[in-house]
């Protein structure tokens, strides 16, 4: 191999030192099947055992393998089996469930991650009675947890819809906004809906261990959506070919990284690697952001006419370059356009620029979904689940992963502003759709699986 | 230590005696220097060094503290990586 160039050298260190280049996260999935027990106490030292014995080094390897290579792992995380599973036998009731959620919390303190992913629950086309019962303690959940994130699965291209559970969310989202409200109701912030999740997201909030894993693996999310924003620059006014092939050759330089950190983690830590996720996540942090790229492509502000197709472009060539550059590629693998995470996205909801109705366009073309949305805190539970049954049917339909993060924000309106902190940033009350679908989310039952021919 | 090659690159204002600052340092401490290239434009300077570590006696953490010290001493900004993760990037 030809020795590496001053040239090279400087171009990667420019990525790390000034367009945000970093390996956004660290997860390592535990299964907890294991743990099952019919005794409540048992079983929540079981979970805290395991977790804590299994990850006891994972903060530590990481940032030994950033120290070394010189590149930010930004955060190291859990996740684990959907707890509405692990705690069927010995929850009873709700608040059962709850002191598995600051167990969860616990051993996540203990071992140093700032998340832990999993509080979940599978109910695409039905609910088991602990299902129902991990749902209905999510607010006490998330309002007594610091790091444990929830999220429930309604749907699937292969399930259809669940719509009881569909409307039971818009009322949990509800509940959670109350019970947080004296922190601009930031348990929402944890608590995601999916359709079609994928087992081995390692992003937050959505992750958690799939059923179909093994005992403990290591996944990756690479990032960097100041490397590719800076890449775009430089071709401005270049034709389409030109802007894919650098988003294309930028994508897969990012991706190498992720795949280096990822082996060298599971080697350390003796677990082995799952798989690298492609998504470009944003953070509130200046220039890194999806916004930012897309009005780098020409675009006066996200949002404007032409969006929907920029991010296609970019959530494909950020695949295309991606796939190349490491062994194995999975979970979420998209561009997230988060609106509180990402500045510039949060600028053009202020300005009008970004509406509810132009990112529910933008999810049909790239992961994930309406992400981080601070709406009006007297938005109705109807009216949430409005907004997760349409977002379901376009993952349900285009046989995608789709997801629902919406934060109303109890005691504020339309012009107000909403402050998360940290990562999970600030973003401005949007406007929603002020006709009701009361008498539709109401019906209850299911929305059967959609025909998989005839695609159109 | 392991025996994996280790890019330290310099970067800063153009002075005399940097370059012989840095290589004072690895040869106190046992690190041989096997390829040295540079850039200098106007005043500034751009420094890279393939070194090996093998018989370095002492932590990764203690040479990046080493190098920020004299970096520091110099108004430059040293760093040190393991180079693979320059091959990852640029190297099919």
């Amino acid at each position: 191999m030809a020795m590496i160039t001053l040239n090279e050298v400087l171009e990667t260190n420019k990525m790390i030192e000034h367009e945000n280049l970093d390996v956004r996260t660290i997860t390592m999935g535990i299964n907890l099947m294991d743990c099952m027990t019919d005794d409540l106490d048992t079983l929540n030292r079981n979970i805290y055992d395991k977790i804590t014995g299994l990850a006891k080094d994972l903060v530590s390897v990481g940032n030994e393998i950033g120290l070394e290579y010189g590149v930010p792992i930004v955060n190291k995380r859990v996740s684990v089996t959907p707890i509405a599973m692990v705690g069927s036998s010995a929850c009873k009731t709700p608040d059962d469930f709850v002191t598995i959620a600051k167990t969860l919390d616990r051993a996540a303190k203990t071992i140093g991650v700032n998340f832990i992913g999993g509080y979940s629950a599978l109910v695409m086309k039905g609910m088991t009675a602990a299902d129902r019962m991990l749902i209905q303690s999510i607010p006490k959940a998330l309002k007594e947890t610091d790091f444990v994130c929830s999220s429930i699965s309604v749907g699937s291209s292969r399930t259809g819809i669940n719509m009881d559970a569909v409307r039971m969310m818009g009322d949990i989202i509800k509940e959670t906004a109350e019970a947080t409200k004296d922190n601009d109701s930031l348990g929402c912030a944890k608590l995601v809906v999916f359709c079609n999740p994928a087992d081995d997201n390692p992003f937050m909030a959505g992750a958690f261990h799939g059923v179909t894993e093994g005992d403990a693996v290591l996944n990756v999310g690479v990032s960097g959506p100041g490397v590719v924003k800076t890449a775009v620059e430089k071709v401005r006014g270049e034709n389409f070919e030109v802007l894919c092939e650098t988003i294309k050759k930028t994508a897969f330089k990012v991706t190498r990284i992720g795949q280096l950190v990822g082996k060298d983690a599971s080697e350390r830590l003796g677990i082995p690697f799952g798989i690298l996720d492609l998504s470009l996540a944003p953070t509130p942090a200046i220039g890194d952001s999806i916004a930012d790229i897309l009005q780098g492509m020409g675009l006066e502000r996200v949002g404007a006419p032409g969006t929907t197709a920029a991010l296609a472009i970019l959530n494909d060539q950020v695949k295309k370059g991606g796939v190349m550059a490491s062994s194995y590629v999975g979970g979420l693998s998209g561009a997230f356009i988060p609106v509180s995470e990402d500045q510039s996205m949060a600028d053009a909801a202020e300005m009008g620029a970004l509406t509810l109705e132009k990112l529910e366009a933008m999810t049909c073309v790239c992961s994930v979904g309406l992400d981080m949305i601070a709406i009006p805190g007297n938005t109705s539970a109807a009216t949430i689940s409005g907004i997760i049954a349409d977002e379901m049917a376009i993952g349900m339909i285009n046989n995608k992963t789709t997801a629902v993060r919406l934060i109303p924000v109890i005691g504020k309106d339309v012009g107000d502003q909403a402050e998360f902190g940290g990562l999970l940033g600030s973003a401005p009350i949007m406007p929603v759709n002020k006709y009701g679908c009361e008498e539709f989310v109401n019906r209850g039952g299911r929305i059967p699986a959609p025909i998989h021919s005839f695609k159109n | 230590m392991k025996m994996i090659k280790t890019i330290v690159t310099l970067s800063g204002k153009d002075t005399i005696g940097i370059i012989a600052k840095v290589c004072t340092y690895f040869a106190e401490n046992d690190i041989n220097i096997l390829d040295i290239s540079q850039t200098t434009s106007g005043d500034r300077i751009d420094m890279m060094m393939v070194v090996d570590t093998e018989r370095f006696d002492g932590t990764f953490k203690n040479l990046t503290d080493g190098l920020k010290e004299i970096g520091d001493s110099i108004g430059c900004s040293i760093k040190a990586q393991h180079q693979e993760i320059f091959d990852m990037m640029h190297r099919i």
